[in-house]
């Protein structure tokens, strides 16, 4: 992986394909969040899908995350950390707010 | 996996920062060290999305929050990952002044968020949106703070790899440190992104 990174192209294609595409998924996100008519549940869930498509450009165009004999190992430490992530936030949210209502409704 | 030294094919091609074996160790334990960020701001996101209607009778966060200043703070941002990315591909043609000159930028432009941070701060604060105000503001301050302060170090760390580097040039050693910084670097802009998305577009839609 190391030697093909280092590719005779002298011109930032990855780099300036991932820096577009950054900006082209924050510009959708924010389309979404104001004008679009969806149901707030569907809203929420494209934007974050949005985000974690972002956040994994960033680790491959810009971070090579892949690349280096031990390219594996820091994939599969930066996927055990998303998931650690979306359990701890996700499930913090979730288990606070279940129920969080009924009590009003006496 | 092999740890063993020699069975890593080293030619010419491969990058500065891969060719000793310390260089790879630091940046694979760097990495590792990224994972456990991940887990520090994911408590501090899980406590903001827990908190997200606890404003009690502060000012709410739908009335202060300016689109405009956030979309240019998400620009400058997303720009200077990218000039980070472009000072590592430089490098990596061994062109060491272009090399500083993009980090040059980089630094630059992480001055000019870390500004616009704090004008945003001051303004909330000057309408009543205190660290202590209410369970929200705490929890948005928190997260955004330790954000602030995560870029803030990130300028420091660069300008003492720029120092290295032009005192001692470019070599395994000050590679693999100029290769580590722009990994912290983009790793601001991926919190960033959830940051963009969790606080500020969040808003918008509930």
């Amino acid at each position: 992986m190391a030697e093909k990174s280092m590719s005779k192209s002298h011109f930032p294609w990855k780099h300036i394909f991932g820096y577009i595409m950054s900006i082209v998924l924050t510009a959708v996100a924010l389309l979404i969040a104001l004008y679009s008519n969806f149901a707030v549940r569907t809203i929420v869930i494209l934007i974050f899908s949005l985000a974690f498509v972002q956040a994994a450009l960033q680790l491959l165009m810009f971070m090579h995350m892949t690349e280096s004999s031990n390219g594996k190992i820091q994939a599969g430490s930066m996927l055990f950390a998303a998931f650690i992530a979306i359990v701890v936030a996700l499930g913090s949210y979730w288990v606070l707010e279940f129920g969080i209502h009924l009590n009003h409704h006496e | 996996m092999k740890f063993e030294p020699e069975e890593v094919k080293i030619s010419e091609n491969t990058p500065l920062e891969y060719q000793s074996q310390s260089g790879r160790f630091n940046i694979l334990g760097f990495w590792i060290f990224l994972g456990a960020e991940v887990a520090l701001f994911s408590t501090l996101f899980g406590t903001y999305f827990v908190l997200i209607n606890r404003t009690a009778s502060a000012v709410q966060p739908q009335e202060l929050i300016d689109l405009g200043l956030v979309l240019m703070m998400t620009l400058v941002l997303l720009t200077c990952s990218f000039t980070c990315g472009l000072a590592v591909h430089e490098m990596r043609l061994n062109q060491k002044k272009r090399m500083i000159g993009w980090l040059a930028v980089t630094i630059t432009l992480g001055a000019v968020f870390l500004g616009l941070e704090i004008y945003e701060f001051v303004h909330y604060v000057s309408e009543g949106a205190t660290l202590s105000a209410s369970a929200y503001w705490s929890s948005f301050f928190l997260l955004l703070g330790t954000h602030g302060l995560h870029v803030a170090i990130g300028i420091i760390w660069f300008i003492f790899i720029i120092i290295q580097v032009v005192m001692r040039d470019l070599n395994t050693i000050s590679a693999s440190k100029v290769f580590i910084g722009s990994l912290y670097w983009h790793f601001l802009d991926v919190v960033w992104i959830f940051i963009f998305t969790g606080v500020y577009l969040l808003r918008l839609v509930i």
